[in-house]
């Protein structure tokens, strides 16, 4: 809520610099998020009368004018505004004047005349856009007076962020009461007193719908002048409050809902046919808006109607064909109480909220109805005349205080500090909350104005509010100390994420909505989970893959001149699955996902430069699921090229991929070299080994190469399983350290260098033993592969 | 005997003479070889009377000593000499760089919310997870947040369509890690139904949340730690000790302002929210918001059925991002989620 301070300082006023009174604001819970100023500093400004206005005599521009700036004084000011005209009043920059901008006033000769000051356009003061010329001053200005005093421009705009439960601080009084309650400072708040009745017209009330509206008050004012000009200092507040000054009539209705919270409208008179009904649409039912919507209305929405049409959403905006106008001479005005639950949302469900929404949802004071009405209508028949009709009120059951119960012990246990009664007693005074005292115990009834005093813990809030949280001490806790369980076998996400940054790689953290187009690309996922309601049309797509996300990492790096690329990323991915648990529908796996683009290492002297392959980043995921031993198997993957990736499955369960992204996509997505990726599930990552000792042999091992030729497409894990299904005892290990293919292989054969480990745990083993094993591990290979032992 | 003398002085000449250990062995062949000059003189002992043979025999021992000793001396010299040449080629230029991977490193917000994970986990917080997918229900309404509650219009909610492109009524992306807290305590609660007294619940929530907001402060996915701590006896100036204890270590600041004013949240009551204030560097003396606290709302612990007559505790949700801006003076939220390496590789 904005409001200006001066206006605020009218009601109360404690003795507080503007700094230290924004604090006190904050500091209570009413945050003050912005303070300006209304003009920017300057001085010796004072209202001047333009008396005499002659054409310069070497400029057509400028005219030599003769202005009285009080105290019976005159000066001779050349001035090339348009608009100045004899008899004006305007403000006058003395000689000696600071005026924004530090420009400063002196007697000077303009084109041989001497001008003794400056008449100032509101620019020029810094106090409007409009230099289109001289700022003109209401005619009853006193002459002579300091400009600032006259237009209040020491005068600062507050706003405050409210948050939802202070209703009670939506208008000026109730900012006031606060400020009063903090503060200790008397308020005084507008006098209100009965209009006097002078027409016997009325209208009948209905109350349809007593509960979404237990009050309505509303009265006939008629020979009113609907364009009657709004007094300037109404003018001036409304519009220091960011609300425009449209006409009088509305404009009283806006300023007495700032004043006082209560939001009023005002229907014209004759537009109305027969009795008020607060009523529930009916479903279906139509209404044009004053902001010129035409709405169709579900039917919780509360309806103000008459007897043949609706004629405003009730608490959120009047209807056009009923509204007041600038001929209008008879108007119908309405004060009421419509229940929060009644208003809340409905505005929102048609993508609008107004003023009078906003406060309607959050409470409005219904002990304040009735006052409003009466003070708008005095301020009415002053501005606007004509006479008023006696008040009609209908009244259905008004929401009930409870009464609340604060226990001190509670309070204590609350704060962690102990208050004493009399503390208490006065804390819920300065608060205006009526209390009855029993034992320990204090009975509190809160006020109509407030919505948010339910429980026992929003009153302990009010104590702690008002008595400064700065005065409740900051304490070490104190607790049962317990150790926090710490599983061996399970190894922490930041250690994996430390290992891979590690190895190189950077992590990345992007969006988990992506475009549309990667969810097909990637994953080909046909059950994709949209937003309803995305920012961006390449925002729309919950991921289910983190792939395309590390792409467009490369995508974008590429374009900054960064041509090696190893990053990763860890995050949820989402699944359409019935099954899924803890969200009915979904699953929502965390993942894990790297990706290497470029060259194998950064560019340097000690190593010659390749660029990064299927085997390097098959490296780093051995590597990280270590000690577990990863099984890599020929897969079809959409993201993949279908030659060069794997599933990646530990002990039998498929944990995900590894491959290079396919060169369609590398086209697509304009990469110049393939980016090798992989994706895992975070869990089976997170999955370590408790060690489990075993005894380490004392004897020599035995080691025998081989080198075999196979078939160039035979998969080394085919031949390393069927070895290990029929390697004699003794054979420990097969390890392969060389592949070679080339001059001496015949086309479509490929040589394979293992090494065969051979050992005992309890005696050494003899050449004859040894010899025999490798020739039976031969035998083997040639009988399953074709195998051709190389010489 | 002035013969034997002159034989090992011209012994030592001649080894001094020989840098070459090859030709260090054919000189000494020369002097102890078979037909050497010290052979010889052995040889010619025979001629000598039996009582001269001792002497004469223990004067050329002693030459033939001298001159083994020359030689050995020798040899050691030339083998240091070879080292040394040896050493003076075998050259490095030591400040070539060392052949190498370079290091990647974790997203700078992963590095906070690690510290913030450890800075709890000092005082035995651990940490909670949930799903970023979550239920109306979750999200809001366990949080005392009921539908059309003004308080959610505080949040700008992304639903999502169900399969036939209708905005699923129930679901949405969570807009907090709030609901982690929910989650949290209704398995608390269960697993330790049995007991008279349950444990504590001291746990921190950090997670990806979502609202519908972008521009230079504001990203549409953005990160949270939720913190919350539950017991018989915890109170608002505990947690105004814990959050306070925290942001001090966090920014290593001993004199960092901290303060608490009263806020509104519908979880909390009563609720604060928590500015920070640096007493040096470009921020200092601005009050700058970085958390929302307070005591747990009573509706919020039945509502996952623990008796708020019984246990009390606090909670709090900061935004780990805004932490790491301030930290490392980052000043544009964006550069979070943009995949910059530029930017990311400042972090390592």
């Amino acid at each position: 809520m904005k409001f200006s301070e001066s206006w605020l300082r009218n009601f109360v006023n404690p003795t507080l610099s503007g700094d230290a009174f924004s604090h006190l604001l904050t500091m209570s819970g009413l945050e003050v998020e912005e303070e300006e100023r209304v003009a920017p500093l300057f001085d010796n400004v004072v209202v001047a009368h333009v008396l005499e206005v002659n054409r310069h005599p070497d400029a057509d521009r400028l005219n030599i004018c003769h202005v009285d700036i009080g105290n019976g004084s005159q000066q001779q000011i050349v001035c090339g505004a348009p608009n100045v005209a004899p008899g004006l009043k305007v403000p006058c920059a003395l000689p000696g004047a600071n005026l924004p901008g530090d420009f400063k006033i002196k007697i000077a000769k303009v084109r041989g005349v001497e001008s003794a000051g400056m008449l100032c356009s509101a620019k020029e003061l810094g106090i409007a856009e409009d230099a289109s010329g001289l700022l003109v001053l209401p005619a009853d200005a006193p002459v002579g007076a300091d400009i600032r005093a006259y237009l209040d421009l020491d005068d600062r705009l507050l706003t405050l962020k409210l948050t939802p439960n202070r209703a009670d601080c939506l208008s000026l009084t109730g900012v006031a009461r606060e400020v009063s309650a903090l503060t200790g400072t008397p308020a005084t708040y507008p006098e209100i007193v009965e209009a006097p009745v002078g027409i016997p017209a009325k209208r009948a009330i209905v109350l349809d719908a007593p509960e979404a509206c237990p009050l309505y008050c509303g009265r006939v004012v008629s020979g009113v002048d609907g364009r009657a000009a709004t007094p300037d200092w109404m003018k001036r507040r409304l519009e220091r409050s960011g609300i425009r000054a449209i006409s009088a009539l509305v404009d009283i209705t806006n300023y007495v809902m700032l004043e006082l919270g209560q939001p009023l409208h005002a229907f014209d008179n004759t537009k109305l046919d027969g009795a008020i009904h607060a009523r529930l649409a009916r479903a279906g039912e139509k209404i044009l808006l004053l902001n010129e919507q035409t709405l169709e209305l579900q039917d919780d929405v509360l309806l103000i109607a008459d007897d043949r049409h609706p004629v405003a959403m009730a608490g959120i905006m009047g209807g056009e064909d009923s509204g007041i106008t600038l001929d209008t001479t008879e108007m119908f005005l309405e004060a009421a109480f419509f229940a929060p639950q009644a208003i809340a949302g409905r505005a929102r469900r048609y993508g609008f909220v107004s003023d009078a929404s906003h406060r309607f949802e959050r409470g409005v004071d219904f002990g304040g109805t009735r006052r409003a009405l009466e003070r708008a209508t005095q301020l009415i028949l002053a501005i606007c005349g004509g006479q008023a009709g006696p008040a009609c009120e209908a009244q259905a059951t008004l929401p009930q205080r409870q009464p609340v119960c604060l226990r001190m012990a509670r309070l204590a246990k609350v704060l962690g500090v102990s208050f004493s009664a009399e503390q208490i007693g006065e804390l819920f005074a300065r608060l205006d909350l009526t209390f009855k005292r029993e034992d320990d115990n204090f009975i509190v009834t809160p006020p109509s104005y407030r919505f948010d005093i339910e429980i026992e813990e929003d009153l302990i809030e009010e104590i702690v509010r008002l008595h400064g949280y700065d005065n409740i001490p900051s304490r070490a806790p104190r607790a049962t100390l317990s150790m926090l369980a710490q599983t061996e076998a399970a190894r922490p996400v930041s250690r994996i994420r430390h290992i891979l940054a590690d190895r190189g790689f950077q992590e990345v953290v992007n969006f988990a909505f992506v475009e549309e187009s990667w969810e097909t690309d990637f994953s080909a996922n046909t059950a994709q989970i949209r937003l309803a309601n995305p920012i961006a049309s390449q925002m729309s797509v919950m991921r289910s893959s983190l792939v395309g996300g590390l792409v467009a990492n490369v995508v974008t790096n590429l374009k900054r001149k960064q041509s090696r690329v190893r990053v990763f990323e860890t995050g949820r991915c989402f699944f359409r699955d019935t099954q899924g648990t803890p969200v009915k529908g979904f699953r929502q796996p965390w993942k894990l996902a790297g990706l290497a683009y470029g060259s194998a290492l950064p560019e340097q002297w000690g190593c010659a430069s390749r660029n990064v392959d299927f085997f390097d980043l098959k490296g780093e995921v051995e590597l990280l699921l270590a000690p577990a031993v990863a099984c890599f198997e020929r897969t079809a993957h959409p993201a993949l090229h279908p030659g060069r990736s794997a599933r990646v499955s530990v002990d039998g369960n498929a944990i995900g991929f590894i491959g290079e992204l396919h060169p369609q996509w590398l086209q697509k997505y304009d990469l110049p070299l393939a980016p090798v990726v992989f994706e895992l599930d975070l869990d089976a990552l997170k999955l370590a080994r408790l060690p489990k000792y075993s005894e380490v042999s004392r004897q020599p091992p035995a080691v025998r190469d081989l080198a075999i030729v196979v078939d160039h497409k035979l998969e080394l894990q085919q031949l390393l399983d069927g070895i290990s299904a029929n390697q004699p005892a003794i054979v420990r290990d097969v390890l392969l350290f060389d592949v070679y293919s080339g001059k001496g292989i015949a086309p479509g054969e490929k040589s394979l260098a293992l090494r065969i480990v051979m050992q005992d745990t309890q005696r050494t083993l003899h050449d004859a033993e040894v010899d025999a094993a490798v020739q039976k591990l031969i035998n083997y290979l040639q009988q399953a592969f074709a195998a051709q032992l190389r010489v | 005997m002035q013969n034997l003398d002159q034989i090992a002085l011209e012994a030592a000449a001649a080894f001094a003479a020989t840098d070459d250990p090859d030709a260090l062995e054919q000189v000494k062949a020369r002097f102890l070889g078979k037909n050497g000059r010290i052979t010889e003189q052995l040889k010619g002992m025979a001629k000598l009377p039996p009582e001269e043979r001792k002497s004469v025999g223990a004067t050329i021992n002693q030459a033939k000593e001298a001159i083994e000793a020359a030689l050995n001396a020798r040899r050691e010299a030339i083998r240091r000499l070879a080292l040394e040449r040896r050493l003076g080629e075998e050259y490095l230029d030591v400040t070539l760089p060392g052949r190498r991977e370079s290091r990647g490193g974790l997203h700078p917000v992963t590095r906070t919310l690690e510290r913030i994970e450890a800075l709890f986990g000092s005082i035995g917080f651990e940490v909670a997870d949930g799903p970023e997918i979550e239920s109306d229900f979750q999200n809001f309404t366990a949080l005392n947040t009921p539908e059309d509650h003004p308080a959610r219009s505080m949040h700008d909610t992304f639903y999502l369509l169900d399969e036939n492109g209708q905005v699923a009524e129930d679901i949405l992306l969570r807009t907090h890690t709030s609901p982690i807290q929910v989650r949290y305590m209704q398995a608390h609660v269960a697993k330790y139904a049995h007991l008279e007294t349950m444990p504590e619940i001291r746990i921190i929530a950090p997670g990806r949340v979502y609202r519908v907001d972008s521009d230079a402060t504001h990203s549409p996915m953005f990160h949270q730690v939720e913190g919350l701590w539950i017991g018989e006896n915890v109170n608002f100036a505990d947690l105004k000790g814990v959050v306070a204890d925290f942001l001090r270590r966090f920014f290593e600041s001993d004199d960092l302002q901290v303060r608490f004013r009263p806020s509104f949240f519908p979880f909390t009551e009563p609720s604060a929210e928590i500015d920070v204030a640096f007493i040096s560097g470009p921020l200092k003396g601005r009050w700058l918001e970085i958390a929302g606290c307070g005591m747990v709302h009573p509706n919020v612990l039945r509502h996952v059925g623990i008796d708020p007559e019984k246990y009390i505790g606090f909670a709090f949700g900061m935004g780990p991002d805004r932490l790491t801006m301030l930290r490392y003076g980052v000043n544009d939220l964006r550069l979070f989620f943009d995949g910059d390496l530029r930017f990311l590789r400042q972090f390592i």
